[in-house]
């Protein structure tokens, strides 16, 4: 008991000293600094910031961010479409299925975007028309357009990665879910759909909620076959006045828009799917 | 005709035969228990008896369908897996794992098979899975999700799930095993009242007081081969197999 009490004084009798960060302020200040310094750099360049909120709501560039949405939204969403597919060839028992995936993965995802988007809009070059004998038959250069070029140039490249993801996420589910469905007779589909899907999405909605953000970006690369994407729109406003710097800025605020928001939908997305 | 009729059934994994030749009848009403081994096939005969491991000879009818197979015109054609599953409604499993779907709450987990299986309206369903709950003893617990359920809590939940498809034949492998001690009993308590009301059931266990007690006979595996086979009275209290004895020495 004695010592307990003495033990107690010597506590109070002694003063804390809270530990100090004289680093945290050195190093915040210096951040600060080149803030302020960059702001006061872009206020002295030579860039109309005043133009900047007119070539914001140009209606050009509304059109632009209307065909950079409908391209990254559909691109995305076929991908996910085929990702699935190409995910469940890769897991299935026919080998044939299995090799298909394989080499359909390796071919889309190893070629640059850009590349497949110019083959696809160039595809009238080689093929005059798209066809399946007695069934149909159209010219390539009507069905081709710039459009369709960077949707398959885009869609089809993100479908390789989607695969990988959703197989990943296919993977990681307990063995032992599958049999319990199995066990209260379940179908294979209803097996996907009611247990597996589910239980899956925790692996596969952060990678491709990434991925979409990477998307709405890489539709700017539509923009070198002429498709009145973001960027396109802002070369077509400045072509006509010079404001080059000005209109880039519009648009990038545009982006910044864009993936905000698309990431404020995927936290609320891992949120309803998360752990419980 | 007994409910479960297993004649000759053998499995192998590549080139170790793990079943070699199991003879096995179950009557309505009765309470095989399983022993064996670790590693003697228990769980892959079970998994034979609902189709989810596909045997490599001999054949299993449960209630007259020979499983795993369609008769017609006199001969047998392999199912489908979509056929399959429709034969493992009148079968229901309970895991070692309990193997819950972890995304639903207890009532949703007993009603997934009656409403997406069978296709029946919820309203009912609810209220047959209510009762189940009842019946295991987890009434207040129909909201939680599994994480949120001890380990017999789980096992209870997963008995009413294969209950709610209202089947003939209840198969357990091994349902006490992944139990901390004091949790065992209550998982007992649900299985030895579902044999009191007259259900058909293959149980592989390691619990001979449970075996002893609820058992109408009890079945010794090793090595994928039926040892010894009777009441629990003459395989548990007087073992004739040196197998047996061995086994049982170290079990009681
Ligand atoms: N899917 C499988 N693939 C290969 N071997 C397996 C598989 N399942 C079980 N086995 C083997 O079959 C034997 C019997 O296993 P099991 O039926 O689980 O025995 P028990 O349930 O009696 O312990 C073991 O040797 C095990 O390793
Ligand atoms: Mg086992």
């Amino acid at each position: 008991m004695a010592s307990d009490t003495r033990t107690h004084d010597v506590r109070d009798e002694l003063v804390v000293v809270p530990l100090s960060h004289p680093w945290r302020w050195i190093s915040g200040a210096v951040i600060v600094l080149v803030i302020a310094g960059l702001g006061w750099a872009m206020s002295e360049a030579r860039i109309q910031w005043e133009d900047v909120p007119g070539f914001f709501t140009h209606p050009v560039m509304l059109e632009g961010l209307l065909n950079t949405i409908v391209l990254a939204v559909a691109a995305q969403g076929g991908a996910i479409v085929l990702g699935v597919v190409v995910a469940l060839m890769r897991l299935s028992a026919n080998p044939v299925a299995r090799w298909f995936a394989v080499g359909y993965i390796w071919l889309f995802r190893g070629l640059p975007v850009l590349l497949q988007i110019l083959i696809w809009f160039n595809l009238a070059l080689v093929f005059e028309d798209i066809s399946i004998p007695m069934l149909f038959s159209v010219p390539t250069n009507v069905v081709m357009t710039a459009f369709v070029a960077a949707l398959l140039g885009l869609g089809l490249n993100e479908s390789a990665y989607m695969a990988e993801i959703v197989r990943a996420g296919l993977s990681s589910v307990d063995e032992g879910q599958t049999e319990a469905a199995k066990s209260i007779g379940m179908t294979p589909m209803t097996t996907l759909r009611r247990v597996v899907l589910p239980q899956a999405m925790r692996v596969i909605i952060p990678p491709t909620g990434n991925n979409f953000i990477n998307m709405i970006k890489g539709t700017s690369m539509a923009s070198v076959i002429a498709f009145t994407e973001l960027i396109h729109a802002a070369n077509n406003i400045s072509s006509r006045n010079l404001e080059i710097m000005e209109t880039l800025f519009a648009a990038a605020a545009w982006y910044l828009v864009m993936v905000s928001v698309a990431s404020i939908g995927q936290h609320y997305l891992e949120r309803a799917y998360g752990p419980r | 005709m007994a409910l479960v009729e297993a004649i000759g059934v053998r499995k192998s994994f590549g080139h170790t035969e793990v079943l070699k030749g199991i003879d096995l009848e179950v009557e309505r009403g009765e309470v095989v228990c399983l022993l064996g081994p670790s590693g003697a096939g228990k769980s892959t005969f079970l998994r034979c008896v609902n189709h989810l491991e596909t045997i490599d000879a001999g054949r299993i009818w449960v209630d007259g369908v020979p499983v795993g197979f369609r008769s017609a015109n006199g001969k047998l054609h392999e199912l489908r897996e979509r056929e399959a599953a429709h034969q493992r409604r009148d079968v229901g499993m309970v895991f070692q794992r309990f193997n819950l779907f972890p995304h639903r709450t207890a009532l949703e987990n007993i009603m997934e098979g009656p409403v997406q299986v069978l296709g029946r309206g919820r309203a009912e369903v609810r209220a047959e899975a209510l009762a189940l709950l009842e019946r295991v003893g987890l009434a207040e617990k129909a909201g939680a999700h599994p994480a949120q359920l001890s380990g017999g809590q789980q096992q209870r939940v997963a008995i009413a799930r294969a209950l709610a498809m209202k089947p003939k034949l209840m198969l357990f492998d091994e349902p006490t095993s992944a139990l901390d001690p004091e949790l065992v009993g209550e998982v007992l308590d649900v299985m030895t009242s579902l044999a009191r009301d007259g259900m058909t059931m293959i149980v592989v266990t390691h619990e001979i007081g449970f075996a002893r007690s609820v058992a109408d006979r009890v079945v010794f595996l090793v090595d994928g081969a039926v040892v010894e086979t009777g009441t629990p009275a003459d395989v548990l209290d007087n073992p004739q197999q040196p197998r047996t004895q061995q086994f049982l020495a170290k079990v009681l």
